[in-house]
């Protein structure tokens, strides 16, 4: 029996293969609805989990009491084990019914901050 | 890194600022490694739509749609509470390239990892980066202490433009995958203040 991961999600373990087709934890949507989100972008609930969130699937559910700190995209991702895709058309289904809110980050075209980077290489040799 | 969340009863929290570094490469260039060397390392899973591709991978999961699944190594380095570093072992084979987009889209750069007994392995990531103009360094995996390269050589043979760092590193090693990041965030700085100071 493998190690449970957050939220109780994984009853078998990776050998055994998908059990279910990824899209169809989205009904087959494979857009979020209201837009793209950023895979480093940061999501935030609102609420807590368990309030009360009807229509919504364990997954809805996981996302929540993940984002209870702020969280990005490809981080829920991987610690949910779940494709980038799902995660998106999921955070696009709270984002609809006001659960979460979201950070976009500064926009591509803009250059990183020296002093941004300047405190990554003080990171980085701090290692 | 200047959003603070106060939408929610008791308190804020900061949001913080999260920059990717890509790190590419031919397979078996030790993108794994690096990544794993570094940070704690965890696999990200990622399903495309693909469009216009010949029945290579004939993964029919939604109707009338074919898509691929695409396991990328994904690690994090959190610099402080408010900055986090993340990085993506980008998936080698060509056909993945949509995904490239994606990930250097916003990146603060990239390392190539090159491995002399196959330098040519190396040539598209380069040709990518250089046209998407993400700046990048390439990083010489070297596996054996005898295997030293001179960097002009290596330089040359990759026909890069001047300036672009070549760095010698053991990809086992954190101390050497951490040098090579420093290197690139020092040339990226770099060419920001030249970018400025020619304005």
């Amino acid at each position: 029996m493998p190690a449970d991961s957050p939220g109780g999600l994984h009853w078998l373990d990776q050998d055994a293969g998908p059990v279910v087709r990824p899209y169809a934890m989205t009904q087959g949507r494979v857009a979020p609805s209201g837009g793209e989100f950023d895979l480093v972008a940061f999501v935030v609930a609102v609420v807590p989990d368990g309030v009360s969130m009807p229509g919504l699937q364990p997954e809805h559910h996981a996302i929540v009491a993940a984002a209870w700190d702020p969280v990005s995209v490809v981080e829920l991702a991987s610690t949910l084990d779940l494709s980038i895709g799902v995660v998106r058309v999921l955070l696009g289904d709270l984002r609809s019914a006001g659960l979460i809110s979201l950070y976009e980050p500064p926009a591509a075209a803009k250059p990183h901050d020296v002093d941004v980077l300047k405190a990554v290489v003080n990171g980085l040799r701090a290692l | 890194m200047d959003s603070v969340r106060s939408d929610r009863n008791g308190g804020s929290s900061r949001i913080p600022t999260a920059l990717k570094i890509l790190i590419a490469g031919g397979f078996g260039a030790g993108k794994t490694t690096m990544v794993g060397s570094v940070s704690e390392i965890r696999p990200l899973q990622t399903e495309e739509i693909l469009t216009g591709v010949d029945g290579a991978d004939d993964l029919s999961g939604v109707e009338g749609k074919t898509t691929t699944t695409v396991t990328m190594d994904f690690g994090r380095i959190t610099i402080t509470d408010d900055l986090q570093l993340y990085l993506f072992g980008t998936p080698g084979q060509d056909r993945f390239w949509f995904l490239w987009d994606e990930l250097s889209e916003g990146a603060l750069g990239a390392v190539v990892l090159a491995d002399t007994r196959r330098l040519a392995d190396c040539f598209p990531s380069i040709d990518y980066f250089e046209q998407r103009g993400t700046p990048f360094v390439v990083a010489v995996n070297c596996f054996e202490p005898d295997q030293r390269f001179a960097i002009d050589a290596v330089s040359r043979a990759l026909d890069l433009d001047p300036g672009v760092p070549v760095v010698l590193f053991d990809a086992r090693e954190p101390m050497g995958a951490r040098n090579v990041l420093i290197e690139l965030v020092e040339y990226v700085a770099r060419r920001q203040l030249a970018a400025a100071g020619s304005r």
